[in-house]
């Protein structure tokens, strides 16, 4: 029996106001319980919200980094439930007039196609706090620092086909509002937070399978892995002649499964209703025409432009563009080194590598952008070879010296003195006779061997294109 | 359009209402009321005027981003019923 997988993500992104969504409260992660939970986040009486204006303009520049339409007339609603965490009663959305309307995105595939995956829309709301279910002599302990950080929620259209397809829309979405700054887009701290839909249908059905709701992932790694369990656990069942429940289901990631979150509870219904607090919120062509002029280079045009005046390989490309931190730091090499494909090679391999060896961000990086640059300058004018590059490289981790200071240091400039190179290779032809008359007889392949006793003989120094050029003079 | 009796007990739990069972008829019968005065409003044409969404011909006034609020936990934890380490403490939510 073959199925059919149809995954839809909604994706939270914390936006990265210095206030709150409707009031003057201060939004830093990790303060003291409560000291960021002011009246109005309190919901007490006779307070009313007051909409941040950056927090609009953060959505608004979303939306047009996506190619939305945006909403000349946003209109918030309250979303009614009951949960300690909310201390309104409501979470303060929006319904039928969001903000940023139907819009797309590209996802770039590990066989390196493209496909274009469409947002249905992304709504601006408030957060809720936090509910600690430690033991508080059996009670609930409530942190309300959280409650009224704006949100952003990406709903995508269920077109994502695999896992695979859904964590290269997260890490897109993620690389975007990251260019964007619009949000830190930390998972592990909870400034993106991804929700699954996830259904299976027989394939070439017209309908819909019945879905459930994956809560709370927090983390690329576990998207994968939690939608994999979902796919195959709601397989079994249909196989079995069972049928899906529609529910909201809970991923653990300690026992990598999805479990059932509510049961008892009543089918959801917020009641809806408009927000007699604030009024619509108005904007005009001016004022998206001054947003869009603000936008900065996205990962698409950036790794067209990589492709286009660089020479990259839009695989590549693709690799730095995907975080714009890696970009930033790729672009300030080559401003220094010159040379766009070496810098693509050193960043994307040895720097990439060390940072992930390490779990570094590139903001912790012992090498800065411009000591690599001066270290691919000295390969390029022939100071070091590449091979030596990498000792200099390593030495670089520990050594917060200037690239040519660790060279002189450790003594491993290039040799490429014509005369220097020659003793070594008289030195290496009086030690081989056998292998120098093999050559002689018509074995090519002896040639290498020579080549390497010769870069052996100099630890690495000497200058390969010279070795080969002068040892092939002297056998003729 | 009528409500049952079962409508309102459940639109009661939803809003956490108490509504007793006596009550509950009652209530139906009011809340009736008000939807058959929405029928009559459906019947208007108003295939020429705007939605609104508020009464008020007015746009939403926005702020800056700025931070006006100080710190005022033990100030606002003193009016809370159960406090411990800076948290407002509920009774114990079940999952």
């Amino acid at each position: 029996m073959n199925w059919e997988t149809v995954i839809g993500l909604e994706v939270h992104v914390q936006l990265s106001t210095r206030s709150k969504l409707f009031s003057g409260t201060a939004t830093q992660f990790g303060a003291e319980p409560n000291t960021q939970a002011s009246i109005y986040d309190l919901a007490l009486p006779g307070t009313l919200p007051v909409m941040n204006r950056e927090a609009l303009r953060m959505a608004v520049r979303f939306g047009l980094a996506i190619d939305a339409e945006i909403g000349r007339k946003s209109v918030f609603d309250r979303k009614n439930y009951f949960y300690p965490d909310l201390p309104k009663g409501y979470q303060v959305s929006q319904l039928h007039h969001p903000t940023v309307g139907r819009g797309s995105l590209t996802i770039t595939l590990e066989d390196g196609s493209e496909r274009v995956i469409g947002v249905t829309r992304a709504h601006m709301e408030e957060d809720a706090g936090k509910s600690l279910h430690e033991d508080f002599h059996g009670m609930t302990g409530i942190d309300l620092n959280r409650a009224g950080t704006p949100l952003l929620e990406i709903v995508s259209e269920p077109e994502l086909r695999n896992a695979k397809e859904a964590v290269a829309y997260l890490k897109k979405l993620h690389s975007i509002i990251r260019y964007l700054d619009i949000s830190d887009g930390n998972m592990a701290q909870g400034s993106m937070r991804c929700d699954a839909n996830v259904s299976i249908r027989r394939q070439g059905d017209p309908e819909l399978g019945t879905r459930t709701e994956i809560k709370n992932i927090n983390s690329f790694r576990f998207v994968e892995k939690a939608i994999n369990y979902e796919v195959m656990r709601q397989r079994e069942i249909l196989e079995d002649g069972g049928r899906i429940i529609q529910e909201t289901r809970l991923y653990d990631s300690d026992r990598d499964e999805t479990r059932s979150m509510r049961s008892k509870e009543v089918a959801n219904d917020y009641r809806y209703f408009p927000e007699p607090d604030l009024l619509p919120v108005v904007i005009d062509d001016a004022y998206i025409e001054a947003v869009r002029a603000e936008l900065p280079e996205l990962p698409d045009q950036k790794r067209e432009r990589f492709v286009a005046d660089f020479g990259l390989s839009p695989y590549d490309a693709g690799v730095l563009v995907s975080s714009r931190e890696m970009a930033e730091y790729f672009e300030q090499v080559v401003a220094i080194c010159g040379d766009a494909k070496l810098s693509a090679n050193w960043v994307t391999v040895e720097l990439l590598g060390l940072l992930n060896r390490n779990n570094w961000e590139f903001v912790d990086s012992p090498i800065s952008a411009r000591r690599l640059g001066d270290l691919i300058a000295r390969i390029k004018d022939n100071t070091i070879s590449g091979k030596i590059a990498k000792t200099v490289f390593e030495a670089m981790i520990e050594d917060q010296a200037e690239v040519d200071a660790i060279i002189e240091k450790q003594g491993l400039k290039q040799v490429t003195d014509s005369g220097e190179i020659e003793q070594l290779i008289d030195a290496v032809i009086a030690g081989n006779p056998d292998q120098v008359q093999q050559f002689r007889d018509g074995k090519e392949a002896v040639f290498g061997y020579l080549v390497g006793q010769a870069m052996r003989l100099s630890r690495g120094k000497a200058n390969p294109a010279q070795v080969n050029q002068i040892l092939r003079d002297k056998l003729k | 359009m009528a409500l049952e009796k079962s409508e309102v007990t459940k639109i009661a739990q939803l809003a956490r209402l108490h509504v007793d069972d006596g009550e509950a008829e009652e209530v139906a019968r009011r809340i009736s009321d008000i939807l058959e005065l929405i029928n009559k409003m459906q019947a208007v044409d108003t295939a020429n005027i705007e939605p609104l969404s508020h009464p008020l011909d007015a746009v939403q006034r926005l702020r800056p981003d700025q931070v006006t609020e100080t710190d005022r936990r033990d100030e606002l934890q003193k009016i809370a019923p159960a406090v411990e380490a800076g948290l407002y403490l509920v009774p114990k939510v079940i999952e």
